[in-house]
């Protein structure tokens, strides 16, 4: 760790201000010289083994008192970015009326971590690759720009099969945002020219050519609240791991349903686990919609989920696992009763 | 009495709790780093991140400009050391690779740098900015890597004395009904004990003061002594309470003469606090190992011939090697037996002790062997157990001092319900979940070595033991005290234990299960020297004897006359003798220990006798484990809501902690069946997963039910105390008993750990 300038906010504003004083403009927010503290489950590990050496925090805790409400006005959610995963997971009609996301929260980290961790952090999380996260690596595309992928060819077990590029194969490691990306959820922004908003799905970034670049968000930018339309009561999140807590997945699932009578008229499927960035199966959905559902059809469906899915050597098995994974939680998102 | 405080059953002690709860629940116990030191300087490592080369050069201004930054030692200025010689070579040393004596690197992770500064952040912090130059070899990284080099085990480590073998075993396989060959693999494993691997050094004068967490106090400081060329009676190590060992703090590592000269030469105590990651390959770990058993039976399942072949690896620059064919050519009846182990040299840190180490991987091959025959038979596994169970090995036909196998399967078998399975694999499942029951045999050898006590009783009951044992969460201090507060007939309350000093009268090693068989049967003996001078005071000559049976010196506290004992009336006999302390000191050896046994003691080698290395006899501890596994169909998520274990091992000394033991045990025996495996790189030989987030241990929610049954046995063939260690017991059984029941799950036999949801095919 590298000593460090500790600010703390005392309102929105000067959080941003702070955040934005020393932006450079070329530099993507992961290299961004200040840094937002919230629950500090991400970036104070990532400080204390030299990954991130921020010169300047700024502890945004303050501002929970405005932004860690839970609103759920029984058609639409809204949700504070500095609520704790705890409270969310806890809450009686988070559970009754979304519980992917209940669960998403509930099965992620361990409980001491859920009650530090955040909402807007935990979407913001950073990908736990073992040669990212180790500095005496000299190749990480996402830490060292144009220096190369160690996991290309390295030990790649718990590293992506969708999203990936030939510069990065990093897994997104978190499990709240796929309930997000499958909600079709808003993100709330706060920046230096006021707020803004953009659908979920479009705040994380593929890594493509520049796997440094992880979100859409700019240097002074903060995540404010999250919003979902509607209510999805038949929702679940599956999570496939080693252990039966506090481990992140090998395969996850975050399915959504319309359902009336056996038929699919709205689907959400979303993975993680397995790719680069939370993801939406947009084709599996396609397939399910309009459809009667029976087994077969949750096969096709986690079957077009992984098409484009490309293993190495370590990680082709989560395939195979995502597709059941899929079809598994297809199935009990039909089998609940609402 | 509770789960935790199991009632005794005959020749078990008090379930009593543990004399040290207090200060660990509410922090007072003090771990080495713990210790106060006045003005330390802060000691950082910067290890290498090449496994194979060199260090052509450093630069060493960005680091040196960190404010509070007093030194950066390298090869080129780092204090001059004496090698020192591995512990199976007749030296102290877990391996012979010295960093900082040039710039060659031999592995991963190798010190390359000690940053020294005035705060801990202010070290860290330069040693992130140290920026090395290499020159990159190839290395080797593991089995199957070009340039490794494979040879026998036996003629390269004086401690793998044979490969041992009876009768004709090729005629007796070609020639039996039913045949076997399987192979199977074990991973690399690290300790990660919680407590990191800390080194504290303060020199007073001439006299040094190491801090340190260690299983091996005597060793340390006798290595420490020879390393910087000094008298070991100027060292002294000190560890009250160890934070977890596991056998990686049984040898000496390079770290500590290093911070100790560095200390010497600032002249001011140096504290270093290795990291989590640096603690993969500044110590030591469990080598990946292979094996090929081959086992001949007749249709009634009785073993004709059995063949067990070992590959381990190890360091380039030493023969490190567990050899557990010892074991397992003699844990069942079987007239033809051949093996042979070997060692395969990669460009690795050295491995060693790692809980069981040889007992784990080797019996995991043959557990799990017995389990594939008795499906060639469509026999019972118990049954085939049963079939082959002896009471004498079959290597030299020396006979078990006592063996209890079967009676723990069939107690084990009764508490898990063994009979309501049904033997066909893929028969039994739950909602999403395909259920398999397993079982396997599990034993560890009974070993002791020389112990030196001293105890020193007032008039008032007061007592206090010393003895440079270790706490290595075993619950040491607290059956040495039960054991002084027994034998001399005060209450427990009034007994005070010293230990992890060695200043102290030395204990051997906390490694092997030894410990409670050598430390109490020191004290034990010292304590009945106390008593029979308080008799010799109170009593006429020609009635010692006669008091002798009436208070129960020289028996053990387990026969029936004991129960008669009083307590001594101790005011009289000290007011008789004229003294307000008696004191006494003694040094005991086991049977059969060799004639240096004593010397050896106080220079810190450690002479432990037992096991199959007895004259006339063999002696052992065993086990039977029973565990259910659950297989997700659609997942293939793997998991284990029940292990139990029945064990026998001789006295046990108090239940409760004997069972925190084995419950220990059974839950390692499963994270090791299922999670634990440090990840090699194998194109740069480096450790990937080197963290607890990713080196896989089990959380509570993995572990849903574990039974721990004590099983009664009495055996007066091995120690006064009549104790089997256990402490390395239950982890041993359990790879193969979850193996085992995954095939019953699943109809799949998996030989290669850890096994993995990707590895099943449902």
């Amino acid at each position: 760790m590298r000593p460090f300038l500790y600010q703390r906010a005392t309102d929105p504003d000067m959080a941003v201000q702070a955040l934005s004083a020393a932006a450079a403009a070329n530099n993507p927010l992961t290299q961004a010289t200040t840094q937002p503290l919230a629950g500090g489950t991400t970036l104070i590990d990532l400080m204390k083994l030299d990954v991130m050496r921020p010169t300047a925090i700024v502890d945004i805790n303050p501002l929970a008192q405005g932004w860690s409400a839970i609103s759920p006005d029984g058609e639409n959610l809204r949700l504070g970015a500095l609520a704790k995963m705890s409270d969310v997971a806890a809450h009686d009609e988070i559970q009754r009326n979304y519980p992917v996301i209940a669960n998403s929260l509930k099965l992620a980290a361990s409980a001491q971590l859920r009650n530090m961790a955040t909402l807007g952090g935990n979407v913001m999380q950073r990908t736990r690759c073992s040669y990212f996260r180790d500095v005496s690596y000299e190749n990480c595309n996402k830490r060292k720009p144009g220096s190369g992928c160690a996991a290309m060819d390295g030990v790649n077990r718990m590293h992506a099969v969708l999203g990936i590029s030939d510069q990065c194969i990093a897994t997104y490691p978190g499990d709240f945002a796929q309930a997000l990306i499958a909600l079709d959820a808003t993100v709330e922004i706060m920046g230096k020219s006021g707020s803004r908003s953009m659908p979920f799905a479009e705040l994380h970034k593929v890594p493509g050519h520049s796997p440094d670049v992880e979100t859409a968000l700019q240097p002074g930018e903060l995540i404010s609240a999250f919003t979902v339309s509607g209510r999805w009561p038949r929702s679940v999140y599956l999570k496939a791991r080693d252990r039966q807590s506090y481990e992140f997945a090998l395969s996850s699932a975050a399915i959504a349903l319309d359902l009336q009578d056996d038929t699919i008229r709205d689907a959400r499927v979303a993975l993680g686990g397995v790719a680069t960035v939370p993801w939406r199966a947009r084709e599996a959905e396609t397939l399910l919609k309009g459809q009667k559902f029976d087994d077969g059809l949750a096969q096709r469906a986690a079957d077009a989920a992984f098409a484009d899915a490309r293993g190495r050597r370590h990680n082709s098995f989560k395939i195979a696992l995502g597709k059941r994974v899929v079809a598994r939680a297809l199935q009990q998102a039909v089998a609940m009763e609402i | 009495m509770t789960a935790a405080a199991p009632e005794p059953k005959a020749n078990m002690g008090k379930p009593l709790s543990r004399y040290d709860a207090v200060s660990k629940v509410t922090g007072r116990a003090t771990y080495a780093s713990d210790m106060p030191l006045a003005n330390p300087a802060y000691a950082f490592l910067v290890t290498s991140a090449i496994a194979k080369g060199r260090v052509d050069g450093f630069d060493l201004d960005d680091a040196r400009a960190v404010r509070g930054v007093i030194d950066i030692v390298t090869h080129e200025n780092a204090p001059k050391l004496k090698e020192s010689k591995l512990f199976s070579n007749g030296g102290y040393a877990g391996t012979t690779i010295q960093p900082l004596k040039s710039p060659d690197i031999a592995h991963d992770g190798q010190i390359i740098a000690v940053v020294i500064a005035e705060s801990y952040e202010a070290a860290r912090e330069a040693a992130n900015r140290v920026k090395v130059r290499y020159t990159i070899a190839a290395p080797s990284a593991t089995f199957d890597s070009p340039g490794t080099t494979t040879a026998a085990a036996k003629g390269q480590n004086a401690q793998f004395k044979e490969d041992p073998k009876v009768g004709d075993f090729a005629g007796a396989f070609e020639a039996a009904e039913i045949q076997l060959t399987a192979s199977y693999d074990t991973p690399t494993q690290h300790h990660n004990p919680m407590e990191l691997f800390t080194t504290s050094c303060a020199w007073i004068g001439d006299d040094l003061v190491i801090y340190e967490p260690s299983q091996y106090v005597y060793g340390l400081k006798n290595g420490v002594a020879e390393q910087l060329g000094i008298d070991a009676g100027k060292v002294r190590v000190v560890n009250p309470y160890v934070g977890g060992g596991f056998g990686s703090r049984g040898s000496m590592t390079p770290r500590t003469a290093i911070i100790a000269g560095i200390a010497r030469r600032l002249n001011r105590p140096v504290k270093l606090v290795a990291t989590r990651d640096q603690g993969f390959t500044i110590t030591t770990y469990r080598a990946e190992t292979r094996h090929e058993i081959k086992l001949g039976a007749s249709r009634d399942g009785r073993l004709v011939a059995l063949r067990h072949e070992g590959a381990e690896l190890s360091s380039r620059a030493d023969a490190y090697c567990v050899g557990g064919t010892k074991t397992t050519t003699r844990l069942y009846a079987c007239p033809n037996v051949d093996s042979l182990v070997s060692i395969v040299r990669a460009d690795r840190n050295t491995p060693g002790f790692m809980r069981s180490p040889p007992e784990v991987p080797y019996l995991f091959a043959l557990e799990s062997a017995m389990d594939e025959l008795a499906v060639k038979l469509n026999m019972d596994p118990v049954e085939l157990r049963r079939v082959n169970d002896t009471t004498n090995e079959p290597i030299g036909g020396k006979p078990y001092t006592s063996r209890s196998l079967m009676a723990c399967f069939d107690e084990a078998a009764k508490a898990f319900g063994w009979a309501q399975r049904s033997p066909q694999p893929k028969s039994m499942a739950e909602g999403d979940w395909l259920i398999g029951y397993g079982c396997a045999a599990t034993c560890y050898p009974t070993q002791m070595g020389p112990a030196a006590a001293r105890v020193r009783l007032q008039r008032d009951g007061r007592t206090r033991v010393e003895i440079a044992g270790h706490e290595i969460g075993t619950g040491a201090y607290t059956v040495i005290a039960q054991t002084a507060a027994e034998r001399l007939g005060v209450p427990l309350e009034k007994v005070a234990v010293f230990m992890g000093d060695s200043d102290l009268p030395p204990a051997p090693v906390a490694g092997g299960s030894n410990s409670t068989a050598s430390t109490c049967s020191a004290v034990m003996m010292v304590c009945d020297q106390i008593r029979q001078r308080l008799f010799k005071a109170v009593m006429p000559d020609s009635l010692t004897d006669k008091a002798k049976e009436t208070v129960g010196i020289g028996q053990a506290p387990t026969t029936q006359a004991a129960k008669s004992d009083r307590p001594l009336d101790l005011e009289k006999a000290f007011d008789t003798l004229g003294v307000g302390v008696v004191e006494e000191y003694g040094e005991w050896k086991p049977e059969g220990a060799p004639l240096d046994s004593f010397r050896a003691m106080h220079s810190g080698h450690v002479r432990l006798v037992g096991g199959h290395q007895m004259k006339d006899k063999i002696a052992y501890a065993f086990g039977a484990e029973f565990v259910e596994v659950r297989v997700n169909r659609f997942t293939h998520e793997i998991r284990c809501p029940r292990l139990v274990g029945a064990f026998a091992a001789g006295r046990i000394m108090n239940p409760r902690t004997a069972r925190s033991q084995l419950m220990g045990g059974l839950i390692w025996g499963m994270s090791s069946a299922l999670l634990e495996a440090t990840e090699i790189d194998e194109r740069n030989a480096r450790y990937v997963n080197d963290n607890l987030a990713d080196y896989l241990v089990p959380v509570n929610a993995d572990v849903a039910g574990v039974e721990v049954i004590l099983l009664s046995e009495q055996d007066d063939h091995i120690n006064p105390a009549g104790a089997k260690g256990l402490g390395e017991l239950a982890n041993v059984g359990t790879n193969a008993a979850i193996c085992n029941a995954l095939y019953h799950a699943t109809g799949q036999r998996i030989r290669k750990l850890p096994v993995r949801l990707e590895n099943i095919e449902v």
